[in-house]
């Protein structure tokens, strides 16, 4: 019998219990949720036949702080939307006030930003692939081998930004402070040493028995309904669908970088999954010529002045490539201080749409690897 | 690939879909994106076209979002030449301008086929009240689904033909609609040591009158 | 007692390989080695918190390790993050879901007082309005290691609580409170919005 086989239910599993369904309630304290997630389940035997997911149980009004705070204010909350990757949201949010304001970047500023998105897209995936396998069974140690390399990571910002998580590193017109040649050598350091707990990873994790079983074949989606359901990142591209916002919009100098887009074929959590690790194969490849390339000069526009600051009447839709997928923000300016519309298009939250779709004719237990190959952070799904 | 404009957008849609009214809303920022204001009655039938037709192919639509616009009085004060007692002098002439208000959605459409974008359509509604109705684009853009959910939660819009319009950030319980410019938050400050600027103003209005936390004894536990 | 025992002679009777001590310590000493957190992670802060339990920092060298995902099986519960006047309720819930003793420690400014986002009309503004809290940690996030402090913290907490006489610890006290009571939705805001037998706030004159 080979895997393929092996996974399908026995047919007569999914309609013994004709009429008789049982709702669950997962969530919103349970430990596979990554957060507080809920999901109202409907369960013939072990089938999932419906699932409705319930959200707003971190629904912390971020968009209604945005429109009452200054520009420059939000910066800090937008650490705060997807807590994993605190330097992609910064950089989301400055690349639409920029656009808003028609503002430009200081070129060192752009590369150090480009260095930073991939340290940072670095430690997400690492930690997804550890939460995912802990997902899946596999308490403790995978995610303890993740968090190992994320805390080297989470170091590089601390000593640029001052905090490990919350960095607030980015402004209007550039970067807050200069990253020093001392700082430089040791994220090549690290770097440098990224591909050897990958390849150690990868031999640890993604060749396993258990791991090909419990995620090939599991919550497929094919790529009409990722596109229209408005998937991005690697939850679209491991569909085969090659929409890369690096590539596409080209922002903050990616064009001047020579990497792949991984893509993936059947849509299934193993792809996802497996788009996470090729990734981060990619991600090294751009740090390691971003820090070659990286020119001298100043990381802040002078002619900004990020106090007080007043962009003129308009709006503009940014985004950029997330770890998760698009983060955009929708900012529109009526003149003042304050935005008067301050909308986050988080990702996480959209690539839920299909999540009972990927779901649906799956065991309970599939559920959680489902929810996990998604990458979701609550943060950024209720804001 | 480059998008055609605009323009060219409006004129082909008001072809292919008859009775459709398009405007273009120009955008004065530097960002350039203008957007196409679509009558309610053909919105449904638009966005397919735009996301059906072979050289727009808008398949992928990132965000849809809900905007509130109360109304306002723009004063504007215009020096103007007027004969007074025979005499020609520069007078200061102040109009007022009125804009009635109105609730607006807007959607950011991409095309992933060709790459290009983003066209922006919105919808508006003048009622704020149980009437604040647009329709939906889900039936388009299953994406739209759970951000429209959004968008009626937070300001009140209902989308017709939704498939599944209940709130879902908010319990169902609530009854406002906390987006809004007009909300008031419910008056929970009754402790804060260093308030300023707006938080200042909420602390004023608490410490004028203290909600009641009494009959709180009443209810039981309910686990 | 322990106290009422020479501290000379204890540490003599130590070295002869006799060691002395009391139930009440024997007790407080295991109790503080063990303690059993609730999984249960609510925003950013969470993020540390598993920070805290892994390879870097590693709580199981104070015992704090075995999380549960059960409420039932839990000791301690982190309030790791905003706390939402949705998620309110269910936090209520989970804390009379747990046997006593149970403690909670209130990690970050959000579980405080509401933090940075305490202006948001669904937050709650600290969750001491509902549940007693025994370790307050400031920041935003505490780092690993100030969530350990508190942890020590709780644990000399733990170690000084009497089992018997007039000063004995709150949950030997059969007429204090071990539930309380889970505010309700409304229609503006949770009904009621704090317990007043928790939560009394400081009355500040303003002009």
């Amino acid at each position: 019998m080979n895997t393929t086989e092996m996974l399908q239910p026995p047919p007569a599993m999914t309609s013994r219990l004709d009429g008789e369904l049982m709702e669950v309630s997962m969530g919103p304290q349970h430990p596979s949720t990554h957060g507080v997630f809920r999901m109202n389940v409907a369960l013939d035997g072990e089938m999932v036949v419906k699932l409705k997911p319930v959200f707003g149980y971190l629904h912390r009004n971020h968009e209604k702080i945005g429109e009452n705070t200054s520009y420059l204010g939000s910066m800090p909350y937008t650490d705060r939307l997807d807590y994993f990757c605190s330097m992609t949201n910064n950089w989301a949010y400055a690349l639409s006030v920029e656009k808003l304001a028609g503002i430009e970047v200081p070129e060192r500023a752009e590369y150090l930003r480009v260095i930073l998105a991939e340290l940072t897209r670095l430690q997400n995936h690492a930690s997804l692939l550890g939460f995912l396998l802990s997902d899946m069974g596999a308490w403790g140690t995978p995610l303890m081998y993740a968090f190992r390399e994320r805390e080297k990571i989470l170091d590089l910002f601390e000593s640029l930004s001052g905090s490990r998580m919350m960095c607030d590193y980015m402004r209007f017109g550039g970067c807050r402070v200069d990253a020093g040649p001392d700082w430089m050598e040791r994220a090549k350091k690290i770097v440098d040493l990224f591909p050897k707990f990958l390849d150690e990873f990868e031999k640890l994790i993604l060749s396993n028995e258990i791991v090909i079983m419990r995620t090939q074949e599991v919550g497929k989606l094919s790529a009409e309904l990722a596109i229209n359901a408005g998937m991005t990142g690697p939850m679209l591209r491991a569909c085969g669908v090659n929409y890369d916002i690096r590539k596409v919009d080209g922002y903050g100098f990616y064009p001047r970088f020579k990497f792949r887009v991984p893509l993936g074929e059947h849509g299934d959590c193993y792809d996802r999954l497996m788009m996470r690790a090729l990734e981060m194969h990619e991600s090294v490849g751009i740090l390691k010529q971003a820090m070659e390339q990286i020119p001298a000069g100043p990381v802040m526009n002078p002619k900004v002045k990020i106090r007080a600051f007043r962009p003129p009447v308009g709006e503009a839709y940014g985004r950029i490539e997330g770890p998760k997928g698009e983060l955009g923000f929708y900012l529109i300016s009526d003149g003042g201080t304050n935005p008067y519309r301050y909308r986050v298009r988080p990702p996480s939250f959209i690539n839920l749409t299909v999540l009972e779709d990927l779901c649906l004719g799956h065991t309970v237990a599939d559920v959680m690897v489902i929810l996990g190959s998604v990458d979701i952070v609550l943060g950024e799904v209720d804001r | 690939m480059t998008m055609e404009s605009l323009e060219q957008i409006k004129t082909r849609v008001e072809a292919a879909v008859p009775g459709a009214k398009i405007d273009i809303i120009p955008n004065p920022g530097p960002a350039q994106q203008s957007s196409l204001l679509i009558d309610n009655e053909h919105a449904a039938a638009v966005a397919k076209f735009l996301r059906d037709d072979s050289a727009l192919r808008l398949d992928f639509c990132s965000n849809a979002t809900g905007v509130d616009w109360l109304d306002r009085t723009v004063k504007k004060t215009v020096k103007v030449k007027k004969i007074v007692d025979g005499e020609e002098k520069e007078i200061d002439e102040t109009t007022e301008e009125f804009f009635p208000g109105y609730l607006e959605a807007v959607y950011h459409l991409y095309s992933m086929t060709h790459k290009h974008g983003p066209v922006i359509i919105r919808m508006r509604t003048a009622d704020r009240a149980e009437n604040a109705r647009l329709p939906s684009l889900t039936p388009v853009y299953r994406s739209a689904e759970f951000q429209e959910r959004e968008i009626f939660d937070l300001y009140g819009v209902r989308f017709d033909g939704h498939p599944d319009l209940r709130r879902i950030l908010m319990w169902d319980e609530f009854v406002d609609y906390p987006m809004r410019k007009d909300y008031r938050e419910p008056d929970d400050y009754e402790y804060e040591p260093t308030p300023h600027d707006d938080v200042l103003e909420k602390a004023k209005m608490h410490y004028s009158a203290r909600p009641q936390l009494d009959g709180a004894e009443n209810i039981t536990a309910q686990s | 007692m322990s106290d009422q025992i020479d501290g000379g002679l204890r540490s003599e009777l130590q070295r002869q390989g006799i060691w002395v001590t009391s139930m009440e310590e024997l007790y407080n000493w295991g109790r503080k080695n063990s303690i059993w957190p609730l999984q249960f992670g609510l925003a950013c802060c969470a993020i540390e918190m598993i920070a805290t339990a892994a390879s870097r920092y590693d709580i199981a060298r104070f015992g704090g390790e075995v999380f549960r995902p059960s409420p039932r099986q839990a000791d301690l519960m982190i309030v790791a993050g905003t706390v939402t006047k949705k998620m309110a309720p269910q936090i209520v819930r989970l804390y009379n879901q747990m046997p006593d003793p149970k403690y909670v420690i209130s990690m970050g400014a959000c579980a405080i007082s509401g933090g940075p986002f305490k202006q948001g009309y669904n937050v709650l503004k600290g969750i001491d309005r509902y549940i007693p809290v025994d370790v307050y940690i400031p920041g935003c996030p505490p780092r690993p290691e100030a969530l350990l402090h508190a942890f020590m913290e709780l644990q000399r907490k733990i170690d000084s609580q009497k089992l018997t006489g007039n000063a004995k610890a709150e949950h030997l006290d059969p007429m204090q409170p071990s539930e309380f009571p889970v505010p309700a939705f409304g229609a503006h805001d949770l009904e009621p919005a704090a317990n007043p037998r928790l939560f009394q706030p400081p009355k500040i004159e303003r002009s």
